[in-house]
Formats: structure tokens, C-alpha cells, sequence
């Protein structure tokens, strides 16, 4: 066991405290992804080369030789400073990987800078009404016609479809073939003709999802990455990452952070609540939960790094145990301030922009995407614990 | 970085498995448990010579030198098999105390008794953790009065003792005045019982305070929680194996998505655990600061996974779990024991709330 990351790093830790001194307080405010101070922090990171680190530089990138500790340092110093660690989404999260992996040149060159800097905004056409956690049983086709894809079909959950320029979605391209092998991973322009997009407002009242509908929606040829009938492979390069940073640890201590905070302020019968014992434990149970979920994050790094196979367990339960942690947490909070804990929107007695409500519920979500927790389950028991599969039911 | 055992932590934890798969199988925790035995001198013997008592002992009094977190790993291990042997008290909080505040001269005396399994010493500090009803005790003109219920690695040869003013004690077993009655309790693997003094002689450790007291306490508590990481991750692959086995409509039960699920429970509660349990062993004797708060949250959080896997695990073996046939209410028990000794949760929750003086201040940053 040695906790000491080096002084090569905590020179590097120190850099980025002396960032987040300097330039924390130009972190966007706005959820607006098209806002000036959103696309001039995210700049502002890469020039740091704290975001898109790893992207070489002729995609636009901060260019630096991928380090999981100094990503891990990262992550820690901007949650606890709670700045933005610039912007996400699943454009630079999942696209921009899985053109790094499988794209072509061109490809490369095209996408991924715009994407980078936030001028090219894009969303994902993956679930379909009928195709949730069994996805590869999509049925959203595509039809060779000459130069062009046609495309028709339904998405559905599709965050950020009516404000993005483009998309990256997965269509049946080989109707006979099984069904994982006849998918393609196809990008097009969500100005396109034929393209319907319907808000799909959630349970925060937010307007988070659309559905997306395809009526003979032509598109290039060419802007197909992959190979035909190889979409799922595709899609599946980097499907995995996707789960785990939904449940960053360092965040759910960033909350704790809040939520003792919060505790501290907020009295009932003029007692803070932090002094009432009852709620106290409750807050303890939770600490005990983020610092066993922390520590096996150090566990998990510290594998990546050594590139050792221990621990296999240790990462497949991140999202699981990280996501139900969040909602417990969130919700503990609005129990902390009771009647008031009720508030949203315009409410005047409004605690921290209503964030405790709202992540409540929007934790919720996390919990059942990104692979719900009964899928989580089925990879835990089947691929950790060796456990069978569920027999198919026999054709009637 | 490296967060993690080393080599010679996993050589450890393998040899030890391997004797205890040998030596101290289920029929050996039965015949134990059944015959209400003392001590199983057997199993001292063994692992005396795998230099376990000697583990945190320093390598000039005997010993072999090594810290809280390969005894975490040791501790572990005999919670994964249920194991009959002196160890929480005898080669942990023991050590620990006398290094702490002891003299040369008593550490000279003590230790290399301790590391070569001459001597087995008990500890009576459940007190200091929170007395129930009228248990204490007194220090009056250099003897002691009153009364240590639920003392640890209670078959022993000598105690340390806890004062109710933070004072630590060691007395021989047979010192007159000292009567000592064991304690039936729902676990049978662990022999606990209780201590009457009166005006009972003691060689008293100089530089014991209340926080020496607490700082064996905390590392005690991180055994306790090591050991039912170890029970419940037994009780994980017990569970896992007979569901693979058991055939019920025609399949095996692990195909049940119910089923996996309870276990897929399991593992996901219990698997952080076991980092958290070598951090907050690593934190005891390299990041002091953190030490208490960690051992006090890692017991409390690890006694409420335990008792859940404990639950899921016996509903997954379904009518045989209840049954004393496949012995599984080792495991189960071992894990409520452990549950209750040296601060049950709300009471740890509770001391982890608090910085060490003030009643007031709940701990921002962990």
C-alpha cells in the first residue's frame, strides 16, 4: 500500500489548484451549451490541457500522454473546488473516443475538433421504443440507395436532440443477418430532411429527452464509421466507459460536502439539524457509503495503472452502488429540510437552485440508464460471479 | 501509487487459507463449537508456527514487524473460515496497547511470550466501547474493583485490562481475587466471558490515557470488521456455489434471475468493503488523523453489509441455510458477533460524527 502519488504529481496537483485560485470563478453557471462563458471555459481547459487531454493536438486536443493519476488528480481538485470539468456529453464522451478507435481519417479530422471546442454538439441514436436493454433488437433501418443511406425509424431518450447538429446513431443495415451482426454506426446532420424531433420532458420537468423520428432521411454514403454490419462492435468500443462516469465518486464527496453543509445551516424548531442525532446517523451511514465507494475507486485506479487483472469485481459495480448512493444522498438532503425540501422552480424559499430535488430525480434516471440496475445485476452475478444466463424461452 | 496488498500480503493470506483449509475445516469449527472447547491448542500451535501472535510484534522482541494491515489481511482470513484461535486480543489490541504505552521493560517481558504462543492474553476493554449495566472498573490504592463483561480471546493466560478513567492493566489469569466465568454467547467460535475483580493486583501500563485506550479500541474495531469481510465473503461463495448446484423446475437455481440478483446484491455492497477495510488498516499506522474516524466508519458500514449478506446468503440455500446441517449459522453468527463488540453501528456512527472533544462539530472532509 502507498498512498503517495510522487512529487511529480502533487507539483502537478499544486498547477491545478493554482488554476481553479485563478480562473475558478470563469466556470459557466449556465446549463446552456451553447453559452459564451460555457464555450470559453471549455477553451480555456484545453489550452490548460485539463480537458480533452489526451486528444493528440491535430484533432484539436490538449495533446498530453495519458496519465490516469493525473486525470484521477483531476477530477479531485475540480470536484472539491465544484467547478466544471468542462463539457461532457456524449459527442466528446462517446463519439470522439470511438472515432479515435475506428474512424477513418477523414472522419477525424472533420468531427472531432469542432466537437472538441463545443461547436459541433451532437446526440445518440441508440434506445428505440422497443430496443431498451436489449438494444441490439433495434429495428430503426437503413437502405442502401445509390450514394445514400435511407433512414427510417424511431429513437427514443434521445438527450440533447433539438439542440444538437448532428448524430450518431445505430441502424439495421442487414435485416437477415443476426441480429448483433447486422447493425452500422451511421452519422448525419439533425437538419436532414425527414427528421421529427418530439420533447420527451422528464420527471424534473425538464426537458432532458425527445423522441426522434426518421422518415426517408437521406444520408451520405460515406458517413458510415466502420465497416457495414459492424455498428455494434462500434458501438461497443467504448459502451463501457460510458456506465462508470455516471458514478464518480468524487462527486458523491463533493455532495456530502453540500449536504454537511447544508445540515449546518438548516434548523427545525431552531435546531440545526446536524445536532439532532437521528439525522445525524443517517448522515453517517452515507459517509460510510461515499468512503467505501472512494476507496475502491482507488483500488480500480491503482489496477488500471499496474494494468493488473485484480479486482474485476471491484469495477463492475461502480455504476450500480455509485448511482443508487447518489439518489440515497440526494434524497437525505430533501428529508433534511422536510416541507421546505419540497421546493422547485420558482418557490422563494428555493435552497440551492433546488439541486437536491432535482438530482433526487434525476439520479433516479441515471439509475435505470446507462444499463439499469437489474442489467448491472445480470453482468455482476453472470460475468463476476459465473452464474448462468436466464435460458431463452422456447419458440411457441 | 499502489493501492492494494503486496505480494507478501497475498503470499500471507494464501499460506494461512491453505493451513486453515487443512486444519481448522467446518468439522473442526463444529467440534469446537459442540464440545465447548477452551482453546484449541492445535490450532495455536499452527499458527504460532505460520508467526501469527508474532505478526505486529517488532522483529528485537521476537516478532516479525509488520502493521495493521496485514493483520487486517490475517483477520480476514480467520473470519472466511470461522476460526477458533486467539488472535483480536492476543496478537492485535495487546501488542498494540504495550507498544503504546508500556515500558521497555514490560514490552521486553510481555511480547516475546505473546510472539512465540507462550502466553495468550485476553482483553477487557468492552467498557471503554460502552459499559452495559453495572460493568466497570476501579482503580482504588494501585488494585482494581468491579467487573469487564464480553472479554475478547476470554480463554487466555493473562489480561489487559481498561479502566473507567482511560488507565491499562495486565493481570495473570490465576492472580487472586480474579474471578473469571465465561459467557455463553450466540457464536460459538469465539470464547468471550467476563472478569470480577476484587482488590485484584495489576501491573498498570504507565503511559495509558483515554486516548491509547481508543486507539486499541480502533484497532480492534478494524479486525472485527476485517474478520466479518472475511465471514460474509464466505458466506458470498457458499451461497454462489450451492445455487450453481441446486436444481429446482428443472435448471439450477443460479439461472433464476431472483437469485442472481440476491447475490449480485451481495457482491455489490460487500466488494467495496475490502477496500475500504485496507485503507482505514493502512490509515491506523500511516495517516494517523484519519485513523479513528475510518476504523469507527469502515466497523459500523461493514457490520451493516455484513448482516445483510448474512440474511441473503441463508435465504439463498433456501430450508438447508436454517438447518444446522451445512453449518452456515457459523458464518451468520460470527458476523453478528462481531456486529456488537467494541461499538455496535449507531453507537460507531455516532462516535465517528464527532471530533475527539467537542459534541458539537460533525467532520466536513473525510
Amino acid at each position: 500500500m502507498d498512498l503517495s502519488f510522487g512529487p511529480e504529481y502533487e507539483t502537478f496537483r499544486t498547477e491545478v489548484r493554482r488554476f481553479l485560485k485563478t480562473h475558478g470563478h470563469l466556470s459557466p453557471k449556465t446549463s446552456d451549451l451553447r453559452h459564451e462563458s460555457v464555450l470559453n471555459w471549455q477553451r480555456l481547459l484545453i489550452a490548460h490541457g485539463y480537458a480533452a487531454r489526451t486528444i493528440p493536438r491535430h484533432y484539436g486536443g490538449a495533446g498530453q500522454t495519458p496519465d490516469i493519476l493525473k486525470s484521477y488528480i483531476l477530477g479531485e481538485e475540480f470536484a472539491k473546488a465544484r467547478v466544471s470539468t468542462g463539457l461532457g456529453g456524449q459527442g466528446i464522451s462517446m463519439l470522439v473516443p470511438t472515432l479515435l478507435e475506428v474512424g477513418s481519417e477523414e472522419q477525424r479530422r472533420r468531427f472531432i475538433p469542432p466537437t472538441l471546442t463545443g461547436e459541433m454538439v451532437w446526440c445518440q441514436g441508440y434506445s428505440e421504443p422497443g430496443a431498451g436493454s436489449d438494444l441490439a433488437s433495434l429495428r430503426t433501418s437503413a437502405v442502401l440507395d445509390g450514394d445514400e443511406w435511407v433512414v427510417n425509424g424511431q429513437k427514443i431518450w434521445t438527450s440533447t436532440a433539438h439542440i444538437a447538429d448532428w448524430i450518431f446513431c445505430l441502424v439495421r443495415t442487414e435485416p437477415d443477418a443476426p441480429k448483433h451482426r447486422g447493425i452500422s454506426f451511421l452519422l448525419f446532420e439533425m437538419n436532414t430532411p425527414g427528421i421529427e424531433i418530439r420533447p420527451l420532458v422528464d420527471m424534473t420537468m425538464t426537458r432532458n429527452f425527445n423522441e426522434v423520428f426518421f422518415t426517408d432521411v437521406r444520408v451520405p454514403k460515406d458517413q458510415i464509421v466502420g465497416e457495414r454490419g459492424d455498428g455494434w462492435q462500434v458501438a461497443n468500443t467504448i459502451l463501457k466507459n460510458e456506465r462508470d462516469s455516471l458514478a464518480d465518486p468524487n462527486q458523491a464527496q463533493a455532495r456530502l460536502n453540500g449536504l454537511i453543509e447544508l445540515m449546518r445551516t438548516e434548523t427545525v424548531d431552531g435546531v440545526r439539524l446536524i445536532d439532532k442525532p437521528e439525522f445525524r446517523d443517517r448522515l453517517m451511514r452515507l459517509q460510510g457509503r461515499v468512503m467505501a465507494n472512494r476507496y475502491n475507486d482507488l483500488r480500480n485506479i491503482s489496477n488500471r495503472l499496474s494494468g493488473s487483472s485484480e479486482g474485476a469485481l471491484a469495477r463492475m459495480i461502480v455504476k450500480l452502488q455509485g448511482t443508487e448512493l447518489r439518489h440515497d444522498l440526494e434524497g437525505f438532503a430533501i428529508d433534511v429540510m422536510g416541507e421546505l425540501g419540497l421546493a422547485y422552480g420558482n418557490n422563494p424559499y428555493l435552497k440551492d437552485k433546488g439541486n437536491w430535488q432535482f438530482n433526487y430525480m434525476f439520479y433516479l434516471g441515471l439509475i435505470i440508464g446507462g444499463g439499469t440496475s437489474q442489467i448491472q445485476k445480470n453482468i455482476i452475478s453472470e460475468r463476476g460471479l459465473g452464474m448462468p444466463r436466464e435460458p431463452r424461452p422456447q419458440a411457441a | 501509487m499502489e493501492f492494494g496488498l503486496s505480494e507478501e500480503q497475498r503470499l500471507l493470506q494464501e499460506s494461512l487459507r491453505g493451513y486453515l483449509a487443512k486444519h481448522a475445516g467446518l468439522d473442526r469449527v463444529r467440534q469446537f463449537a459442540g464440545d465447548n472447547e477452551a482453546r484449541a491448542r492445535d490450532l495455536e500451535r499452527g499458527l504460532s508456527e505460520l508467526g501469527i501472535p508474532a505478526l505486529l510484534i517488532d522483529e528485537t522482541l521476537g516478532g516479525v514487524g509488520l502493521g495493521a494491515l496485514d493483520a487486517c489481511v490475517v483477520a480476514e482470513t480467520l473470519g472466511y473460515c470461522v476460526t477458533s484461535v486467539a488472535f483480536l486480543a492476543n496478537a492485535v489490541m495487546v501488542p498494540r496497547a504495550l507498544m503504546l504505552a508500556g515500558t521497555t521493560a514490560q514490552q521486553r517481558e510481555w511480547l516475546p511470550k505473546v510472539a512465540s504462543g507462550e502466553l495468550v492474553v485476553g482483553a477487557a476493554l468492552a467498557e471503554a466501547a460502552g459499559a452495559r449495566r453495572d460493568a466497570g472498573v476501579r482503580v482504588a490504592n494501585g488494585k482494581l474493583d468491579g467487573r469487564s463483561m464480553f472479554v475478547l480471546d476470554f480463554e487466555a493466560d493473562a489480561y489487559l485490562v481498561g479502566d473507567a478513567s482511560g488507565g491499562l492493566h495486565l493481570v495473570a489469569a490465576d492472580t487472586p481475587g480474579l474471578v473469571r466465568r465465561r459467557l455463553e454467547t450466540v457464536d460459538r467460535t469465539r470464547p468471550i466471558g467476563e472478569l470480577e475483580f476484587n482488590n485484584v493486583a495489576a501491573e498498570s501500563l504507565p503511559n495509558a490515557d483515554r486516548e491509547v485506550q481508543s486507539a486499541v479500541l480502533d484497532v480492534g474495531r478494524v479486525m472485527l470488521a476485517a474478520d466479518t469481510l472475511g465471514a460474509a465473503q464466505a458466506m458470498l461463495d457458499q451461497a454462489v456455489a450451492y445455487a450453481k448446484e441446486r436444481e429446482q423446475f428443472g435448471r439450477v437455481i443460479a439461472s433464476f434471475q431472483a437469485v442472481k440478483h440476491m447475490c449480485a446484491e451481495m457482491a455489490a455492497h460487500l466488494e467495496p468493503t475490502r477496500a475500504f477495510a485496507w485503507y482505514a488498516a493502512h490509515a491506523l499506522d500511516e495517516i494517523p488523523e484519519e485513523g479513528h474516524q475510518a476504523a469507527c466508519h469502515l466497523k459500523a458500514h461493514l457490520s451493516e453489509v455484513g448482516q445483510f449478506v448474512a440474511k441473503t446468503a441463508t435465504e439463498v440455500h433456501g430450508g438447508m441455510g436454517f438447518t444446522d446441517l451445512l453449518g452456515l449459522h457459523y458464518w451468520f453468527k460470527r458476523i453478528g458477533f462481531n456486529r456488537q463488540m467494541l461499538g455496535s453501528p449507531e453507537r460507531l456512527r455516532e462516535e465517528a460524527a464527532m471530533p475527539h472533544d467537542t459534541r458539537s462539530e460533525c467532520q466536513g472532509e473525510i
